[in-house]
């Protein structure tokens, strides 16, 4: 089974204070910490216990700066077996459908059964670069996906609605499947697997590699261009729940499964 | 110079990071109230190879140095273990790990490195309670039989004798009297735990609740010469590769706690508002804070070189002794200050410092004292005349 991981690096926001930069269009990046999106990280956990279990490769792949290495060393250090980097200025503004057609242009060449994706990513949180992929491949895709179960040419998969619901699929392979925080409890990168990863090789791919021309990548080969980033204002809501405690508790249950709170 | 971490390292420190934020200080809070050991956190350490750092690949662990060893320390620590952080992997990787890697023989690294590195746990049994820190005047003995050793003594601060597998047990094979140097006629031993002939009585501490310390009772202990660890009657030599990197662990774990509590203060200090200012806006807080940590990331530096040296092969008694003395006055200006900055909260369970401050009280006494780490530096480091 050869799986490929697509993994982003981000930057850790949950405790950080953000800050705009000059542009008016992305956030300060000095000081904060850069790691592997959450969701990818699952992803990427997912497939290295699918290859423990029944063999094959895992390729993790991303398009970023040079810096995300760090977070390709990662993978490699949990278990992937190679690393590809897909860096250019070119792509520099590019919007999720633009960061597809450059995952695109790569995967396509490459033998895969399965790819997965985190299912959004923490600083865009777009949830569109795995299924827009999915449609370029001409493969079928889940997103939200909670578990995977492997068979013979195929794969069972549970899904996350809203309000707690699951929905099972079965969904014939090679696919895509973006993955839910949860799906798994991600392992630690270990020592042994730090001194393997040094030895693997990163393999890194321009826009001339990729079969793409500049008008495809980037803004102009975007669908979407950001015209503002901004905090948005503070505002203070609050509920009055009514009726006999027994009552107020059932909205309150229903209030927390609605949000996927419990 | 450069400061800069590789790759490798910046990821041991990741990974030390991401495990300290899953054991954090509510989880400490509760072993050390339990008197329980952390099994999951070991059990976490162990998955991630951190047992194994020091053991060479060829033995199943990561090949690498001392310095690494300290930044997964002083991380685990820093980032909300506490001295958890360091304890368990100075019990197991530096008295058993390192003690054998260095100097143990083929079978013995093959018998012992590999299971280290997989979480084996072990102990070091040197102290004695009419010895103390002079260690040369250790009155456990081991007489020759034949093709065996008879060892009788007793030990005393002897932590994790309890769940160890395996001890290295410091024994005198020639009285002082009749050793050609003072130095000479100590010899160590591996010993299998548990053993019918050991007997170890816990020893209630200040802190550190979480681990257990003994002691530990040898009565006719009959063990193989298969089990001398190095030379005979060379063991004091020996026992520097081990006491040199146990000084450096304590004083990482000095610098994080120190770090971790100084943090903690500074979040406290930022929200806490009396008077109309929060308590982080007056120098009587600041000052102290910004002291104690400028003081830290120096001993810091120290403790790294130390840590070089020793990764060399070089001679680090003098920077790890120097280290220790810094690394342990910074860490406790460090934890009370934090623990004024908190005012009456700094008292309270709940808060966390008073349980840094109990742990980082171990360090001015323990691996050395602090009064004998100055010693030593008086006397090897500046050639003044020996003061006790």
């Amino acid at each position: 089974m050869d799986v490929i991981v697509c993994v982003k690096q981000v930057p850790e926001t949950a405790e950080a204070e953000l800050k705009i930069d000059a542009s008016g269009k992305k956030i300060e990046k000095t000081g904060l910490v850069f790691d592997i999106n959450e969701w990818d990280d699952y992803a990427l956990e997912e497939a290295v216990r699918i290859k423990e279990k029944f063999g094959g490769t895992v390729t993790a792949i991303t398009v970023g700066p040079e810096d995300s290495d760090s977070t390709l060393r990662k993978c490699l250090a949990r278990g992937a077996d190679k690393a590809i980097r897909l860096t250019d200025p070119k792509f520099e503004g590019s919007d999720a459908f633009a960061t597809a057609k450059i995952l695109h242009s790569v995967i396509k060449t490459m033998h895969f059964d399965l790819i997965l994706t985190g299912a959004q990513a923490g600083d865009d949180g777009s949830a569109v670069v795995g299924p827009v992929l999915a449609e370029l491949l001409g493969v079928p895709h889940a997103a939200m996906v909670k578990k995977i179960e492997l068979g013979e040419g195929k794969a069972v998969v549970n899904r996350e609605l809203e309000g707690g619901l699951e929905e099972r699929l079965e969904v014939k392979l090679p696919a895509l499947f973006a993955v839910q925080t949860g799906i798994n409890e991600p392992r630690y990168v270990s020592i042994m697997g730090i001194r393997k990863a040094m030895q693997k090789e990163i393999k890194v791919m321009r826009l001339s590699d990729t079969g793409l021309n500049e008008s495809e990548v980037g803004e102009s080969g975007s669908w979407l261009k950001i015209e503002k980033l901004y905090v948005p204002p503070v505002e203070k809501q609050a509920e009055f729940l009514q009726g006999s405690p027994d009552e107020i508790a059932t909205k309150i249950v229903e209030i927390l499964k609605s949000r996927g709170l419990i | 110079m450069d400061f800069e971490l590789t790759a490798e390292q910046k990821m041991i420190v990741e990974t030390a990071a991401e495990i300290a934020r899953d054991f954090g200080p509510e989880y400490w809070r509760e072993k050390d109230k339990k008197h329980e050991f952390p099994e999951d956190f070991w059990k976490s350490l162990v998955d991630a190879g951190f047992p194994g750092i020091l053991i060479p690949e060829g033995y199943g662990g990561g090949g690498m140095g001392m310095f690494e060893m300290l930044l997964a320390m002083e991380t685990l620590v820093s980032e909300g273990c506490g001295l958890a952080g360091e304890w368990f992997l100075c019990l197991s990787s530096i008295f058993g790990g390192a003690s054998i890697t260095k100097h143990g023989n083929e079978t013995q690294k093959e018998k012992y490195l590999p299971k280290i590195a997989k979480g084996m746990e072990f102990c070091l049994a040197l102290t004695e309670p009419d010895a103390g820190t002079n260690t040369l005047n250790i009155k456990t003995t081991a007489a020759k039989n034949g093709d065996e050793y008879i060892i009788n003594g007793q030990k005393i601060f002897i932590s994790g004798a309890d769940r160890a597998k395996g001890t290295v047990l410091v024994t005198r094979t020639t009285p002082v009297d009749k050793a050609p140097k003072k130095t000479l006629g100590l010899t160590l031993f591996i010993v299998d735990l548990p053993n019918p002939a050991i007997e170890i009585i816990p020893i209630e501490k200040h802190g550190i609740h979480y681990s257990k310390t003994f002691e530990f009772y040898i009565n006719d202990l009959h063990v193989s010469k298969e089990n001398v660890l190095g030379e005979v009657d060379k063991g004091w030599y020996l026992l520097l590769d081990t006491l040199n990197p146990e000084r450096m662990s304590f004083s990482a774990a000095a610098c994080g706690l120190g770090l971790l509590a100084i943090k903690k203060a500074v979040e406290y200090a930022k929200e806490r508002k009396v008077f109309d200012a929060p308590i982080g806006a007056h120098q009587a807080i600041q000052f102290p804070l910004a002291e104690a940590k400028s003081k830290i990331e120096a001993a810091r530096l120290l403790n790294y070189k130390a840590a070089w040296l020793y990764d060399r092969g070089q001679e680090c008694g003098a920077e790890a002794n120097m280290a220790k003395v810094a690394a342990v006055e910074a860490g406790t200006e460090a934890v009370y200050h934090a623990m004024q900055a908190f005012g009456g909260y700094g008292y309270a369970v709940e808060y966390d410092v008073e349980r840094w401050w109990r742990e980082i009280n171990l360090i001015r006494l323990a691996p050395v004292t602090h009064q004998m780490a100055l010693a030593f530096i008086g006397q090897h480091v500046l050639g003044l005349p020996k003061s006790y």
